[in-house]
């Protein structure tokens, strides 16, 4: 029952987001371009870390927007928490 | 040749003030080089081992665990075990192990305490009634037992379940599997390793894997907290940190780790006699031999290895105990606990070889691989010792999410326990 | 009442309240402010429960939660039994209800009590090496076991309490309100911090408040005098808020702890009407102070389990703070000094005090110096090797230990008692810490582990941290707390402490005897039965993590979770293997620290509010209308709508025949609707549906199909074009959330870039849907001044129009083939246009029909329904909708995976019509389709997706997904049923109207 800064609205109890998996996984532009192996590898594959992971997090029961979190999966710790199209930290 | 278990051999260590036991398994320190070797000592990993010996003669193997075997999700999960699944390829996986199941005790000399007291799996909608008759449907066609009950029926089979049509979603009536039910989660890990000790296979517990060594697109051997270990084929076996894994190799895998939950209440006399699985309210329950109440919560929705999941799914879980079974209001909660899942997209498992020779991986069993234990053991050994899958896993593969011929297991099936 | 075991005059109980209590069925009483426990004590009886696999008696053996023993069935009403309560912590109640569990026929002579003589084939793991034979055998002898085991009765009838929830947010959480957490909420108080404080008794003060010796002295006055002065200003602190009878249950990341609150436990049971029975507290601390103390650890030999045998300091609290003496003939038994305060408490109290037998050599402190100037007997260097006495404790054997302390030596000595009074020491209670994260480290002086490293923002204070010693325990407990406050002074600065101080210490984990190990039986875990012995068997056996040891003996998986034993078990595995304890480590402590009832983490979501009810604005109607409801997530949605005493098949036929002949009305209010307004929107669309949107003209409606990114079926609707950059969009009903999180995800994270806004109004408007021939009759009654020709508005447009002051959207869509009109208001006018709809409709027999007939009526036009025509595997060429594949498209969501090798193969599922042979049969839902069902494997190509008889067409008709289906149009195939095959064949999926004629009425 972690904590989560929302940039949006402030600290609130985890139960009100949902996780949205690992950020920074662009939709191709292109998709007809790729090859089916590219295109499994954005539609599911996944680095999964055991570390410090950057993913997206969305306020669903607050303010309903999207944002990134830089948090540590192996305790929980949220070492930061950026906006939707800002780059992530250098951890 | 180890000392057989049973009534008898009972009586005589009795005699000799049980001093005499043997050792169920070694203790060894990792050889320079195996013919193979598995990562991780859970009950899929030692089942394995235990096959790779038995049925495919490779001795020279190794088991390496991180920490104690069967301390990972075979010591932590709910211990349901059934083949009811919908598709071929799942029923055809799962009974496969279902039927190992039937003979596990006699097969390894030890009692996994396999107890069929049925599972039952409930309706509480219309579209819930359509999906399970039809999994019902598809099961009878391939030899699998499965029958539909009404709601008089379900009643009369689990008599504490409240079946009034006035509660929030009501029961409609259930699929019941009478060959399934529970096993003894520690045993199934302790009988495997034995048995593979016993045909002399290595395990190596407080072992962690540190880095796998390649040589251009083949495996050579791996790094570990006690040394090097040379060897061509790596079975990885690793759950929740089968994607930690296969960084090292440069894989990435279609996996989330989620933290799943359950709890148990205290001990009482026997009140519930089979597995109730409700997927719609999310109530899972059945009783232990020692008389808890075995209640699987969810998982959470984010990637965590804390094995911590949060409080509100806790909640969550018992409300809809209550809900189904309000008779157990006033009992309580003994323990509570969290483990690593490592979940697929399509809520299927994947045995597979991979695009680097002589690596291997059988993971993505998400909330439910226990029941797969012996199966996923004899077909993953049968895919290492042959460097192809057998025709029950070859629908299990990694390519599956390239093709997209995907084993949907969440969407009509919708239990994916 | 036993009159000589009851001291009188004690503060703590209230000898002017008399209360009655049944044990056993028979009728005892003690007084108000008695535990169970120290009633059942002062009558003399400690015999009260069997042990799980042996049946041996056991009596009570501490006075807290760390109870092994005593947990019994209190009360007899099937609603209000609860199993597995321990006496020690249960307040007494006027008309309490109790009884012995896991006995038969009664706790005085069990049968199972056989087991403790065949206890040499019950060793630790035995279930696992037998009971394989014959194979087909383990359920029956899992039926006896499952019998024997399990020890109180779960309720068999539905629970009347209520149960509560309740945040709280603090600054400073305290855990325990002994004296360490007592000092500690004052300096935070006084800090002015916002403190909140919890105690799991009903008072405060710890084991401090009932201390009687003249030896701890605080600032020159007796230490329980000093306490109660400092509770006085506690209690009146407006900074803290303290909660009592209220145990911590669960310490969670990020200081979050649940505890929970008893508060009707206790009363008497005409008292607790209406009242609240536990409240749970979800608690955020901005720090967490745990002093929680140390629970006393027995010793472990041979029959150390005999009732009567208990812990020193429980055998103090009985004396000194109920007034209850536990025995007239006393022994103590210790290796350390703690218990010379319970010989002193025996003293003061005139109890006889027969004998110490001491580990230790000997001890220079001055709590011993006094009890040897009192000239009770002191067996130093000496243990106890044997207990007699079955029910009750009756003699102690005692022999002298070599110098190692590994044999025993000399004769037998033999001393009388009735009670033995035990002591091994103190054991942190770390588990809070632990649960958090917290790592711990092994002292090797006290041979404790201590608090260690934590991520979080905690401290352990007291003997939760490992001080024992009063003058330790205030002097670091205030220290600590400053500098976790970081607090220059506090008003405790100057303290000044005296206390006796121990020098000696000595401790052994499994105390020799005079027998070999195997003929012993040695506890330590009372509650399951483990002994020592059950620990080297495991070892030797190969079980080498102290996880498998207590996984194959159960050592610490009782319901006291191992508070007592697993000490003693951490310690025994360490001497044999010869291990650092530091370096064996701790087994998990798992939450919750006590056990936590269901009731109370449920709190008030049962019965009406275990889910909320949505219901459409005219769901009152449906009501009077004698509707039955079906689920459809979590909304209620009218089903069919029988008429004195129709069956539901008689209902939907008679319902479907309105709606193709007359008319028919439907509430599809609760189709998901989402407001999509912004210049991109266009765009928007075009990248979410299939299909193109670019050409769609303002008032005109176009049907969509989503995919997931994986290419298969997501959801469907009809969206309409209100304005220029403005489109109302209808999802199912079902799906609408998870639409509007998807839209929004893809809006905010993939292309930021559109200038498009999303609104759900599921909720705000309400839709009766109007449909028949004569359906153009009925809304051109409502809407009189509407232009309702083909001409001005077609199939697949939209009115905006006025009914008085209501906004009206009518769309003229159509689910079910018919000319049909949707018309959407503003939810409070749904009932209102609903009625008016039905009052204008009268003469042409408007008919209100509900989901199945929909279904019905739907089915005969091929219309599919996401989630029972699909399942998550159909692509829209599956569903033999290539037509709403925009080949022009760059891109929409899915469009890529339908390219992959899997998902353009010919031969998939595809969607097609079944006939049966039998134009009576109708298909079940779900059922299988083969070619051949005597070929083994059976193949199975499909299944039956929707299945209805149709009154127009008087026939049975289906839909179902079939492998290449596309193929085998006409093909005769079967559907095998348990007691029948149906011959079917493969139809189109259009049954009615092929030429869409009657979308004109």
């Amino acid at each position: 029952m972690f904590l989560i800064n929302c940039p949006y609205c402030g600290e609130r109890d985890q139960s009100e987001f949902i996780s949205g998996g690992e950020a920074h996984i662009a939709r191709p532009k292109q998709p007809t371009e790729l090859n089916d192996d590219q295109w499994a590898e954005y539609l599911f594959m996944r680095k999964n870390i055991k570390g410090v992971q950057f993913e997206r997090w969305n306020h669903a029961h607050g303010c309903r927007k999207w944002f990134n979190v830089a948090r540590d999966t192996s305790n929980d710790k949220i070492e930061k928490v950026y906006k939707m199209g800002e780059q992530p930290p250098k951890l | 040749m180890k000392n057989k278990y049973s009534i008898f051999s009972l009586i005589k260590n009795a005699l000799s003030n049980h001093e005499n036991w043997q050792r169920a398994w070694g203790d060894p320190e990792p050889k320079k080089e195996y013919d193979a070797v598995i990562v991780g000592g859970g009950g899929h990993g030692l089942a394995t081992a235990y096959y790779l010996a038995k049925k495919h003669k490779l001795t020279n193997i190794a088991v390496v665990e991180k920490g104690w075997i069967g301390g990972g999700n075979t010591g932590r999960n709910t211990t349901i075990i059934r083949s009811n699944y919908l598709w071929d390829a799942s029923a055809g996986l799962y009974d496969h192990a279902l039927k190992i199941w039937e003979g596990l005790s006699q097969e390894l000399n030890y009692n996994v305490m396999f107890s069929q007291r049925g599972v039952m799996n409930l309706a509480h909608n219309l579209q819930d009634v359509r999906d399970l008759k039809r999994r019902t449907h598809a099961n009878r066609l391939n030899g699998i037992d499965a029958v539909w009950l009404e709601t008089d029926e379900v009643k009369k089979f689990c008599p504490i379940i409240n079946t009034s049509q006035d509660i929030r979603y009501p029961v409609l009536g259930g699929t019941l599997q009478k060959r399934a039910g529970t096993a003894r989660h520690d045993a199934v890990a302790w009988g495997y390793a034995r048995g593979a000790d016993e045909m002399g296979v290595d395990i190596i517990q407080n072992c962690e894997v540190k880095g796998i060594k390649r040589n251009g697109d083949s495996v050579e051997g791996l790094e570990t907290t006690k040394g090097f270990i040379k060897t061509k084929k790596i079975g990885v076996v690793a759950a929740g940190h089968s994607s930690v894994i296969a960084n090292m190799a440069g894989l990435k895998l279609p996996l989330e780790s989620k933290p799943l939950q359950a709890l148990v209440s205290e001990p009482v006399k026997p009140i519930i006699d089979t597995v109730v699985m409700s997927n719609a309210v999310h109530a899972y329950v059945s009783q232990s031999d020692k008389g808890e109440l075995v209640i699987g919560a969810g998982t959470d929705s984010y990637v965590s290895y804390t094995q911590k999941g949060s409080f509100n799914i806790v909640e969550e879980t018992l409300k809809a105990i209550l809900e189904l079974y309000p008779i157990f209001s006033r009992m309580k909660m003994l323990r509570q606990w969290g483990g690593i899942v490592d979940i697929c997209p399509d809520a299927s498992p994947i045995i597979s070889k991979t695009s680097i020779k002589g690596l291997y991986f059988n993971c993505g069993w998400g909330t439910g691989g226990f029941k797969a234990t012996p199966g996923s053991g004899d077909l993953f050994a049968h895919t290492i010792a042959n460097d192809e899958p057998h025709k029950l896993n070859a629908a299990f593969n990694i390519n599956r999410f390239v093709s997209g011929d995907l084993v949907d297991e969440h969407g009509a099936a919708a239990v994916a326990h | 009442m036993s009159k000589n075991l009851r001291i009188n005059n004690k503060q703590f109980v209230d000898e002017t309240r008399k209360l009655s209590f049944v044990f056993n069925g028979k009728k005892l009483y003690g007084y108000k402010g008695d535990t169970l426990a120290s009633a059942l004590l002062s009558n003399n009886i400690h015999l009260v429960g069997r042990s799980f696999k042996y049946h041996r008696p056991r009596g009570i053996m501490t006075s807290g939660s760390e109870e092994p023993n005593a947990i019994l069935q209190i009360g007899n009403d099937d609603a209000l039994t609860e199993p597995n309560v321990r006496a020690t912590e249960i307040e007494l109640y006027d008309g309490l209800i109790c009884n012995s569990q896991n006995c038969w026929p009664s706790v005085k002579f069990d049968i199972g009590g056989i087991n403790n003589f065949l206890s040499p084939l019950l060793p630790a793991g035995f279930y696992y090496k037998t009971f394989m034979w014959p194979a087909s055998f383990w359920e029956k002898y899992e039926y006896f076991i499952r019998k024997s085991a399990g020890l109180g009765k779960s309720p068999t009838k539905q629970d009347p309490d209520m149960y509560d929830h309740r945040y709280m947010h603090c600054d400073i959480l305290i855990v325990g309100g002994g004296v360490s957490g007592l000092i500690a909420a004052k300096i935070a108080s006084d800090d002015n911090k916002k403190v909140l404080l919890l105690e799991d008794k009903e008072l405060l003060g710890g084991s401090l408040i009932y201390d009687d010796n003249d030896i701890s002295k605080i600032d020159n006055q007796k230490s329980s005098e000093w306490l109660k002065r400092l509770i006085d200003n506690i209690n009146n602190d407006k900074n803290i808020i303290i909660k009592t009878r209220t145990s911590l249950a669960a310490y969670h990341n990020y200081n979050f702890l649940l505890a929970r609150q008893n508060l009707t436990d206790h009363l008497s049971v005409n008292d607790r009407n209406n009242k609240i029975r536990q409240r749970l507290y979800k608690i955020r601390a901005k720090k967490v102070i745990i002093s929680t103390g140390a629970i006393e650890r027995p010793q472990i030999f041979h029959n150390n389990d005999r009732p009567g045998i208990m812990l020193a300091s429980a055998v103090k609290k009985y004396i000194d703070y109920y007034g209850v003496r536990c025995g007239l003939e006393n022994v103590l038994f210790t290796n350390n000094d703690s218990a010379y305060e319970t010989a002193l408490s025996l003293h003061n109290s005139g109890t006889k005090l027969n004998a110490i037998i001491d580990i230790r050599d000997n001890s220079s402190s001055e709590i011993v110096t006094k009890i040897k100037s009192l000239g009770i007997q002191i067996y130093w260097n000496h243990t106890i090797v044997n207990t007699k006495g079955y029910k009750r404790i009756k003699k102690v054997t005692v022999m002298k230990l070599n110098d190692k302390g590994n044999d025993v030596i000399g004769k037998k000595i033999e001393l009388n008692c009735d009670c033995l009074a035990i002591s091994g020491g103190w054991t942190p209670m770390v588990h809070l810490f632990t649960q958090s994260g917290g790592k711990l480290k092994f002292d090797n002086k006290d041979n404790i582990f201590v608090p260690d490293k934590t991520n979080l923002n905690q401290l352990s204070i007291g003997s939760a941290k490992g001080d024992f010693e009063l003058d330790d325990v205030l002097i670091n407990s205030i220290k600590d707390t400053k500098k976790f406050l970081q607090i220059e002074n506090s008003n405790f600065d100057k303290i000044d402490v005296k206390c006796s101080k121990e020098k000696e210490k000595k401790n052994i984990w499994l105390l020799p005897s005079d027998k070999p190990l195997s003929k012993t039986k040695p506890f330590l875990d009372y509650q399951n039965d483990s002994t020592a012995k059950d620990i080297k068997l495991a070892l030797r056996e190969g079980f080498k993590s102290i996880e498998h040891v207590k996984r194959y003996t159960t050592t610490g998986m009782g319901t006291d979770q191992g508070k007592l034993a697993n000490m003693h078990a951490l310690g025994i595995v360490a001497d044999t293997t010869n291990t650092n304890m530091g370096d064996l480590g701790t087994t998990t402590f798992r939450p919750p620290y006590t056990p936590l009832t269901f009731g109370t983490i449920v709190g008030r979501n049962v019965g009406q509010f275990f889910d909320v009810f949505r219901k459409t604005p005219m769901h009152d109607w449906h009501v009077d209308n004698n509707a039955k409801f079906e689920n459809v997530g979590q909304w209620k949605r009218a089903w069919y709508y029988p008429k004195d005493g129709e069956s539901m098949h008689d209902t939907v036929q008679r319902e479907s025949k309105a709606a193709r002949k007359s008319s028919g009305i439907l509430d599809a209010s609760t189709l998901g609707k989402i407001d999509i307004q912004g210049t991109d929107a266009n765009e928007f669309l075009n990248r979410v549906y299939t299909n193109a949107w670019s050409k769609l003209q303002v008032g005109k409606c176009r049907y969509g199909l989503m995919l997931n990114e994986d290419g298969m079926v997501y959801d469907d609707g009809v969206t309409t074009k209100l304005g220029e950059n403005h489109y109302l969009m209808t999802t199912t009903t079902g799906g609408a959330a998870n639409v509007m999180s998807k839209l929004e995800d893809y809006l905010q994270t993939e292309w930021p870039e559109l200038n498009v806004f999303l609104t759900s109004v599921t909720d705000h408007y309400a839709t009766a849907s109007v449909c028949g021939p004569n359906a153009k009759k009925i809304i051109n009654k409502i809407f009189k001044d509407l232009d309702l020709s083909d001409e001005s508005f077609p199939h697949m447009s939209f009115k905006e129009v006025k009914l008085g002051d209501i906004n009206c959207r009518v769309m003229r869509i159509s689910f079910t083939g018919e000319l049909s009109y949707e018309i959407n208001v503003e939810a409070s006018y749904g009932k209102y246009i609903w009625e008016k709809c039905i009052e204008a409709g009268k003469e042409f027999n408007i008919t209100p029909y509900g989901t199945e007939t929909m279904h019905l009526l739907r089915a005969e036009k091929g219309f599919i329904i996401v989630g029972q025509d699909t399942d998550g595997t159909m692509t829209p060429v599956d569903l033999q909708m290539d037509w709403i594949i925009s080949k022009k498209k760059y891109d929409f969501i899915g469009k890529r995976s339908l390219y992959r090798s899997d998902t353009i193969r010919e031969d998939r599922k595809q969607l097609v019509g079944l006939l049966t042979d039998d134009p009576n049969e109708i298909l079940e839902e779900g059922a299988q389709i083969v070619k051949d069902e005597n070929k083994k494997p059976v193949n199975m190509l499909g299944h039956v997706t929707s299945s209805y008889f149709s009154p127009t067409l008087k026939k049975s008709i289906a839909l179902a997904v079939l492998k290449e289906g596309k193929q085998l149009k006409g093909q005769k195939l079967l559907v095998p049923m348990i007691n029948k095959t149906i011959k079917v064949t493969v139809s189109d999926t259009v049954f009615l109207d092929k030429k869409n004629e009657r979308i004109n009425g």
